[in-house]
Parts: structure tokens; sequence; C-alpha cells
């Protein structure tokens, strides 16, 4: 049976495809852009890059997003209808803002889940409710289909290149029903032959890296764009040692990540940040073998289930993290330690831990990184 | 079902009357008008023709009439030369809030530049208090601009106290008539409005075709350069056949006009009972009396605009959220937060614009989509 669903297209190759997928089902698909303001202006379109200083602030506002024109221009081609949605004070909301204090707590956060869950597959779902439409599409890589309960379950893709499952992991299960991910099925090399095969000015198109709204992944300069009042650690700080000891000095504490080893410029080296301490403005390193976590405490946890799972678990603690086996054990305030069988490299605050069962197919839920315990 | 268009204030259809005049110029009539010989004396006489269907459709004489590519260009003409002609000097502008961008941008980019800018508030029903106005001109007021009728809620603004207040102290008057042409009388000539910017799409003529009337013996510095077109007003060579094309929906609209007032309102209230009835909550933006017969701004509160417009559209039924331009990437209506309604009830509004395609049918079939659609939008939210 024919239904209306509207498709997120965000204007590239991926959404553009998933239009044409939904499309070619023989259901009636609605084509919608969010326009997330200025922030998320990626200023490049597939007919080449824009400088967004050339463009009038009033084009910017009415017509000029690139992305948007991509995903018009590909929604003409496709035969279905298409708009552009304003959520830019949501997603400042919803998504920008909590960036922003994450970073200046001194954690590393993803911006992206909140996206999903909150602009994506609540905002937009109510658009699709309001537009009488069945629900929403998108072009994530992920699957929806039976789980053994026999409720629907969120499953890693056929293309695990391309699996995006980490970004979804919160979402509640009973918006399952009313989500499509039409790619969750395909290779990434299918979807680009599909967009060629149908003439989608989007096929060419280069992939997105990293967040929308941080260009060139430069966090402290999109910091100091999207918080221009708030000034977050970015003057020189001292970078220590576990032992006090002071080792040399960085350029702003905010932007680092645990784990990360380039950008310090010691010697005596190889150190790796441990611990960003805003407050204090200074970065404590260590050696490699302190940043191996033997687990990690979760605030927030979701399990789509309903219930934390029981027994051997497999854990991812970043995106396209090769995931471990663990275990979880939860507590009654929403938080949860989780146990790995194998030490896991420099898990940081802010980022999110997602559990799969135990085939490492089935999404089953995750929570927040707030620490690690060796 | 054919689909049923009520968005005339983003534009009109194109009259058959037009469309057969520029069909004629476009096949017969290629000469350019500043040409001297038979070729192009055949242009200057189509040319000079809807000169004079333009000027009888506003009361002017023909030669009051510059066209333009279109209101925008007009608007910013005016506007420019205030700064073009007095530059480093005190220049003093004087506004409104619901003007139309053409006229915002320009005057804050001529704010920029140094102009003292005046934006006037308006009252709750949109209309600019007289003596809030006459109260704003200075002694170096060097233009004052306020639109006829607003092309959002259908405000009619009191142009002839306006005008007669800006006379009285010397000051150059300028209206954005663009939506009161061909829906109000307009006899230009018998008031003290030195200059009105006008298009012709929006009364069924074609696109990228405007006039801006300047009052006899009123100065004009042209925004273009590089030719003696248009009295040296507007160089470059005329657009012939849109310019024909506005000539003759202007005799159109000008014909049918008593017939079409009437018509108008009385659908115009039609639809609004309906609404009514159906939504009770529904509120109207700008009072009968004080707006254009065929516009219709109402909100409905707990939905969003911009989503209704969609729904709308889903069903078949055009209509917008206020200006066209904002189409597609809404941000809260100026015009009507400038009325003093909330951002919520502003972002919950929506514009039914009426014109000739429109009948009993048509509006009927709207009060039947509308209130399921409303509703729908209300709960989707509220979820």
């Amino acid at each position: 049976m024919s239904e209306r669903w509207l498709v997120a297209m965000s204007g590239g190759v991926d959404s553009s495809v998933a239009a044409a997928l939904v499309a070619r089902a023989g259901h009636e698909v609605v084509g919608v852009t969010m326009d997330l303001g200025d922030g998320s202006a990626r200023g490049t379109s597939a007919r080449g890059p824009i400088s967004s200083d050339l463009v009038p602030r009033s084009a910017k506002k009415c017509c000029g997003l690139p992305d948007a024109e991509d995903a018009r221009e590909v929604a003409r081609t496709l035969g279905i209808r298409h708009y552009t949605a304003n959520y830019r004070d949501e997603f400042r909301a919803a998504v920008i803002e909590p960036f922003a204090a994450e970073y200046a707590a001194g954690r590393t956060p993803i911006p992206c889940i909140a996206c999903n869950r909150v602009l994506k597959f609540d905002l937009l779902l109510r658009r699709a409710e309001a537009l009488g439409a069945r629900g929403v599409a998108t072009g994530h890589y992920a699957r929806i289909a039976s789980a053994p309960d026999g409720g629907l379950g969120l499953f890693r893709p056929r293309d695990r290149e391309k699996d995006q499952t980490y970004f979804l992991f919160d979402l509640p299960r009973a918006t399952l029903a009313r989500i499509a991910f039409p790619l969750g099925e395909l290779e990434k090399a299918e979807v680009r032959a599909l967009a060629r095969e149908l003439g989608l000015v989007t096929a060419e198109k280069p992939e997105s890296q990293g967040i929308c709204f941080v260009p060139d992944g430069d966090v402290r300069a999109a910091l100091a764009r999207l918080r221009p009042d708030s000034s977050p650690a970015v003057e020189p700080g001292p970078i220590s040692a576990p032992d006090g000891s002071e080792l040399g000095t960085h350029s702003g504490a905010v932007g680092y990540t645990p784990g990360q080893r380039r950008g310090l410029g010691l010697s005596g080296g190889p150190w790796y940040v441990r611990e960003v301490r805003p407050a204090e403005n200074r970065l404590v390193v260590d050696r490699a073998p302190a940043l191996e976590a033997r687990s990690v405490r979760l605030r927030d946890a979701s399990w789509l289930d309903g219930a934390p799972p029981g027994g051997e678990v497999r854990a991812a603690v970043r995106h396209r993290h090769k995931s471990v086996s663990a275990r979880v054990e939860p507590a009654a305030d929403g938080t949860a330690e989780l146990r790995f069988a194998q030490p896991v490299w420099a898990p940081a605050p802010g980022q999110a831990a997602v559990l799969y069962d135990a085939a490492d197919e089935r999404v089953l839920g995750g929570g927040w990184i707030t620490g690690a315990g060796t | 079902m054919n689909d049923v268009y009520l968005d005339y204030n983003a534009t009109a259809p194109l009259r058959p009357e037009a469309l057969r005049a520029m069909n004629d110029v476009l096949a017969h009539t290629h000469g350019n008008p500043s040409s001297t010989h038979a070729f192009g004396a055949a242009a200057r006489a189509a040319l000079a023709r809807a000169r004079k269907q333009v000027a009888d459709a506003l009361g002017v004489t023909a030669d009051s009439i510059v066209f333009t590519s279109g209101a925008t260009e007009a608007n910013n003409t005016v506007l420019r030369q205030v700064a073009r002609t007095l530059a480093g000097r005190d220049v003093h502008l004087v506004s409104c809030a619901t003007e139309h961008p053409s006229v915002l941008e320009e005057l804050r980019a001529l704010g920029a530049e140094g102009c003292r800018v005046t934006i006037l508030p308006v009252e709750r029903d949109g209309r600019l208090d007289v003596s809030r106005f006459e109260a704003a001109l200075g002694p170096s007021t060097r233009l004052a601009s306020v639109m006829w009728a607003n092309n959002e809620t259908g405000v009619i603004q009191p142009i002839a106290e306006l005008a007669r207040a800006a006379a009285a102290r010397g000051v150059p008057f300028h209206s954005d008539g663009v939506q009161a042409l061909g829906k109000l009388p307009l006899a230009l000539a018998a008031l003290p409005v030195d200059y009105a910017s006008f298009s012709a799409h929006k009364l069924g003529g074609p696109k990228g075709v405007g006039a801006l009337y300047v009052r006899p013996g009123v100065e004009l510095v042209p925004l273009l350069r590089g030719g003696s077109q248009e009295k040296g007003r507007r160089p470059g060579t005329e657009n012939v056949p849109g310019i024909v094309g506005f000539g003759a929906a202007c005799e159109a609209a000008g014909a049918e006009f008593e017939h079409a007032h009437a018509r108008h309102d009385r659908l115009r209230e039609r639809l609004w009972d309906g609404i009514r009835a159906a939504l009770p909550d529904a509120l109207r933006n700008g009072a009968r009396e004080h707006t254009l017969a065929h516009t219709l701004n109402v909100s409905f509160p707990g939905a969003s605009g911009e989503a209704l417009v969609e729904a709308l559209d889903l069903e078949g039924v055009a209509v917008a959220t206020g200006a066209a331009c904002h189409a597609g990437s809404t941000e809260p209506s100026h015009v009507l937060s400038a009325m003093g309604l909330a951002r919520e009830l502003g972002a919950s509004a929506i514009r039914f614009s009426l014109g000739s395609g429109v009948d009993d049918a048509a509006l009927a079939r709207v009060l039947e989509v509308l209130p399921r659609v409303v509703t729908r939008v209300r709960q989707a939210r509220a979820a």
C-alpha cells in the first residue's frame, strides 16, 4: 500500500538515495531539509565550494543553503516534494549549546547522537505526523528488524564500514516503528552506483567528515565562533605528569581528548592526554599503559529492551570502535558500570558507550561515559 | 481534483489579456525602442501604449512612469538616491516596521553608511499612527517611505493622511504600492505622493517588470548608469514584452475592479466565517475595514505556520506563511511581530490571498481540508 513518508534530505548522496528508494517502493515521498543555521552550513555544494563571505546574509537565510540546494535538485530529479524546515533554535538548544558546555567541562562530546534523537527522530517525526506521513526515513546506515522478543530492534547495517548505529543507540524503541533506514541492506558503493544510475546531482559528492558545525575538525575555532561570549580555556596552560610535575605548556586545554598524542610538543615521549581539567586549564598526560581502561562509568543509560542486558554483551566506546566483550552492572539511579573483558584504550568522558548483543548485531542501548577505571 | 491557489499576494497567474499582448509583441515587434527606424518606432509605440495603460491605472500622467525590473529596484532607487544626492550631510529617513525587505534592508544599508533611520512601530491593527509619523519628521528628514498595503496582512496604511503630513513639512514621500495596485482606487495625482513603486506580476502581469511613479517636477537620480532610456531615469533597453504585459494587466484589472473587489470581499469573509466556525480559537490579523479585500491572515494557536503550509500543500491547497521570499526557511514574520503578536502566534500564522481563480467551490474545499490539517498539526506538535 502506498504511504506518505517524510525523508530527511541533508543534500548528501546517502539521503538522496534513501529518498529514491522510498519513492521506488511506491510511496509518496516528502523530502525535508533541516535548516540548522549558519553553524551547520558546510559551505559546499555538489557544484563546488561557496565562500560564505560572498553569500549575502539574506540569501543564506532564504534559499542559499548549498546543501539544501542539492537536496532540492535531487527532489526535482526524483519528482518528489521538497521543503526546507527551520530548526535553528532547536538545533542550537539541543545540540550546539550542550556540545559547547561539554567541551567547557573538559569532556569530548558527540553531538550527532542528540541531533538524531531530538532533531531527526523527535521533531522531524512530529513533522511527519503533522504532514500526515507514516514516519521518517533517513540515509543512516543501520537496520530495523524483528528482535528476539518479537518487537522491533535496531541492528548493524550490511556495510560495516559505514555503520552508524553508534549514533542511534538512545532512540526510544517505540519510535522504531515509524523510522525507516532504506540503506541498511546496501553497501556504500551500491548507493553511489544507484545515485549515478538515477542521475542524482549528489552522486559524486564527497563524504561529509566529522561534525557538521565544526569545519575542518577545528573544535577550538568552532567553540570561539559558537560561544564568542564565554571564553573556554583557550589560553596557554600547564601540562603535567600524574605526579604533578610540569612537563610543558599547551595552547588551551579545551579541545584535547583522552588518548590524544599529537599537539602536545613534549620531549621524552610518547605522552598521551589522560585527563582535561578545564577549571585549572591543565592537561594531565601519562604513559600508554595508564590509559588502558578495564571499565567505564555511564550516566543516563537507556536500554532498547527496557531493561539492562544481563550476561555478556559487546561494547563500543567510540564511533568505529571495534567492540569488545563486556558486562553491565546497572545502578538504580540510571548510572551503570561497564566492565570490559579486555582493556580498552582511552575511553573519553562525554562519548557514548554503545552495547550490542553477543553476536555483535543488535543494539541493546548504552550510556554516556563519565569516567574510566583501570 | 485541481489544486487551489490562495497565494495571489506572492504572485498572480498571468492574465489572458497580458499573455495575448505579450505574444503579439514577442512575435511581431522586435525593434529596440531607441532605434530610429520603423522597427524602433513600432516598439516605441507599444511602449507608449503600455505606459498610458499603467498611468491610467494609477491616475497619473504617462510621463511620470519609469519602468523598472520590479518593485525591489523601484524601492531601492528611491531610497538610494537620498544617499547619493546628500552625501556628507545629516540625512534622516523615516519608515515603518512592517515594510517589505526591499525597503527595510536598503534602509539598514543606508544606516550603516551614515544616514539616520527611524523605523516607526505600528499599532496593534498594523496601521501607522499619523501623529506618531508627524512627530518623527524633522528638519533633516529627506524621505519618508510607507507602504500602501501590506503583503502579509493586507493592512492598508492611511496613505493620504501620511502623505499630506509629510508634504506639510516639505518631506518627500514614497510609498511601496505593490499590493495596492489593482486592489484599491489609487488616484495618485490627487495625493502629495512623490514616489510610488509597483510590480506587474502581483496583478496578473509578467514577473520581472515594475514601475516607479515619479511625481512631475520631482527629481530622480537613477540607480544605474549607461543610457537615456526612460528619460535617463532608468538606463538599459526596455523590457518591451514585459512592459506591454504589465500595461495589459493594468487595463484588465481596472476594467473588473469594482466587481472583483466586492467578490473578493465576499469570498474572503466566507472563508473567515468558515474558519472561525470550525476553529473558534483562530485569530484574524488585521481588521476587515483596514485590509485589502482579498487578503486574510490568520493565526492558529498551537500550530506551526510552516508545517501548516506544507501540510496544506500536500492536500493541494497553496497558501503562505507570509512574504514568499521567506518561504522555505521561515523566520517569524517581522510584520506580525511589529503588530505585537507573540512569537508563537506570529509563527502560527498563514496568509490566504484570493484572486480571480478562486471561487466558492475552491473555498469549500479549503474549509473541508483546513480544520483536519490544523488539528493534525497541533496534535503532532503536542506529541
